[in-house]
């Protein structure tokens, strides 16, 4: 049976024509919108994410409003350091969502998961489209309770409700570039337990040597140097400044070059991580 | 149907592919004709799930060519995905999510509407037994049970051509009997499939046609019976419960056997092929053993087993592979058997 003669079976393929661009697109959105549904269910459906995503966080709000909060002096912010404190945990709670698109990711492609839906006839962008598109909505409804529960122990947005919304916006966009970045850790790494590990290696170095939970003035000023030119400064700089009021414009922009520098590198090494993954 | 052609449902000719310095396939040629089940059997490492994934779209061969349904797997990648249905080595279900929710999942990414996925996973649920299970989250279900989802979700699209990579690889008994069951029932509906698999009485069960591979070439291929008769004839066999003198078993029946007998010096279990001469040669392994004071358990002829055929192409047991590919080398040149065997299927 492997003698095959040349010829055999070759008699031409019967080539269908692809559907037109705008089918593609069409079914594109609806495969991005029906992985987008199974990762919210699964989400839903394990305790241990929504520990990991809601109530951690939670506790955090808490930990620093009440344990460390009072050792730490934030000399002129308008409502003390409650104020100075939700900001920047919203930010380090935006990009410590992301843990969960890595580990997610890496499971998927060692269980096989993601051979399986590469192999049928679905868009192959929305796996990784619907990955991203549900955790920021997740990133997003954290974020939600984040600031409802610092509204019970006392943060107020002093700013206006516009500029606190813009400051919610601003989260989100930093955490789906985070995002990128995880997902690309979680594709190349590819291995559950390694991926968490990394993870905590560059993100908690990222979140915490920054201006999030105390004013970098209080560092050591080697460490100070680090911390003050680092995207995470930049941006929780300007979600604070927009919650409480303060200069936005200079933090604003280099927080923007930064995002979309972190897009325009990551968004392709992820998709390329991807294409390769198996 | 769709596809006019009347060439086989597989073809494959002269496949390449490496990882780095890794041959994994060294150009394998396959055909399967529409409807029939393909084996192909081989150890760990053997080249068996990179073809796989090359027939499935997963990966790009360096070299040759793969047909499926009349399309190119590298040029009419889309087209292939519509007609296969893939069934992986582990069950590539969401744990989370219920059988319903999962096979739903599938449905709505083969693009059919809310009602219909809901009726085909129905469907699929009665059809695999799991109906009283459809609501509860599959991290409940058994592991059998796992692999029927997993092998359900594969049908979701009513594929022409199924690929199975190791389907029962990890199973209990009586897991690995009902999804053999499953599988016939499958075949008998007129899928075609094609079925990689390390267990050599897997194959002889469910398999039309057999390949076997080692070490990413095809070194065999025809009906199990055909395989069988490569053998040569019976197979005598026994055990030696005293692991002292197994060597000695060995050499006083080394005459009697055409070629080599095995041994395996762990369990003490030595057989050797007798070609046509069965009783004669029982007498003889009786009387010389009897002559040399070695004690044996069960000697018996038995008709030969996959076990035997491929401890004959590729002078080492199927099981004695271990996984991955770093001693691959060394192993291939342990005995001459091999590479005539491979001479052999090559014309």
């Amino acid at each position: 049976m492997t003698a095959v003669a040349p010829a055999a079976g070759a008699a031409a393929p019967f080539v269908p024509s692809g559907p037109s661009l705008l089918t593609r697109a069409h079914w594109a959105v609806i495969d991005t919108l029906t992985i987008t549904r199974r990762n919210l269910l699964v989400w839903m459906r394990v305790p241990a994410y929504i520990m990991f995503t809601v109530i951690q966080p939670v506790m955090f709000v808490l930990l620093f409003r009440y344990v460390f909060g009072g050792a730490i002096a934030v000399p002129g912010v308008k409502g003390g350091y409650v104020n100075f404190l939700l900001p920047g945990i919203i930010g380090q709670t935006a990009a410590f969502a992301t843990f969960g698109t890595a580990i997610a990711l890496a499971q998927e492609l060692q269980k096989g998961v993601i051979d399986r839906l590469k192999s049928m006839p679905m868009a192959r962008s929305a796996v990784l489209a619907g990955r991203l598109v549900a955790d920021t909505i997740r990133m997003f409804i954290t974020i939600v309770i984040v600031v409802g529960v610092g509204y019970l122990v006392g943060f107020r947005f002093e700013n206006g409700v516009g500029l606190a919304i813009g400051m919610i916006v601003l989260a989100t966009v930093f955490g789906l570039a985070i995002c990128c970045i995880s997902a690309y850790t979680g594709l190349a790494i590819g291995d559950e337990e390694s991926v968490q590990a990394f993870g905590l290696v560059w993100l908690f170095p990222l979140t915490f040597l920054s201006s999030a939970f105390v004013p970098i003035q209080s560092m050591p000023g080697w460490l100070q140097a680090f911390a003050n030119n680092q995207p995470v400064t930049y941006v929780i700089n300007v979600m604070r400044s927009m919650a409480l009021g303060g200069p936005i414009a200079a933090d604003l922009w280099k927080s923007i070059a930064w995002l979309a520098g972190i897009f325009i590198v990551f968004a392709p090494l992820a998709v390329r991580a991807y294409k390769r993954a198996s | 149907m769709s596809v006019p052609s009347s060439g086989p449902a597989i073809l494959v000719q002269g496949l390449t592919k490496s990882f780095g310095e890794v041959r994994a396939l060294r150009g394998i040629d396959l055909t399967v004709p529409r409807g029939t089940v393909l084996g192909v059997l081989g150890p760990n490492g053997a080249g068996k799930t990179t073809a796989v994934r090359i027939l499935t779209t997963l990966l790009r061969p360096d070299g040759g060519r793969a047909i499926v349904e009349g399309y190119d797997v590298v040029s009419h990648a889309a087209a292939v995905r519509r007609t296969i249905g893939l069934s992986g080595q582990s069950a590539a279900i969401q744990e989370e999510l219920t059988g319903r929710e999962n096979l739903e999942l599938v449905g709505r990414l083969y693009h059919l509407s809310w009602p219909n996925a809901r009726t085909r996973a129905a469907e699929l649920l009665e059809q695999f037994d799991l109906s009283d299970a459809a609501n509860r989250a599959a991290k409940t279900y058994s592991g059998g049970m796992q692999r029927r989802l997993d092998l359900a979700a594969s049908l979701v699209g009513r594929p022409k051509v199924l690929f199975l990579d190791e389907p029962t690889t990890g199973l209990d008994p009586r897991s690995r009997l009902g999804m053999w069951e499953i599988i016939r029932s499958l075949v008998a509906g007129g899928t075609t499939l094609l079925l990689t698999t390390q267990y050599l009485d897997e194959a002889d069960e469910l398999a039309d046609q057999i390949v076997v591979i080692d070490h990413g070439q095809v070194i065999a291929a025809g009906t199990s019976e055909e395989l069988k008769g490569r053998v040569g004839g019976d197979v005598l066999e026994f055990t030696v419960p005293d692991r002292n003198r197994v060597s000695d078993a060995a050499e006083a029946i080394a005459r009697i056997g055409e070629g080599e007998p095995h041994v395996d010096k762990e369990t003490g279990v030595i057989n050797v092929g007798v070609g046509g001469r069965g009783s004669e040669a029982l007498v003889e392994a009786v009387r010389s053993l009897d002559g040399a004071s070695v004690q044996t358990q069960g000697l018996a002829l038995r008709r030969p087993s996959l076990d035997d055929v491929f401890l004959a192409l590729t002078g080492h047991a199927a099981e004695e592979d271990e996984p991955g590919g770093g001693k691959r080398g060394k192993r291939r040149g342990r005995r001459s058997g091999g590479s005539d065997a491979e001479k052999a299927v090559s014309s």
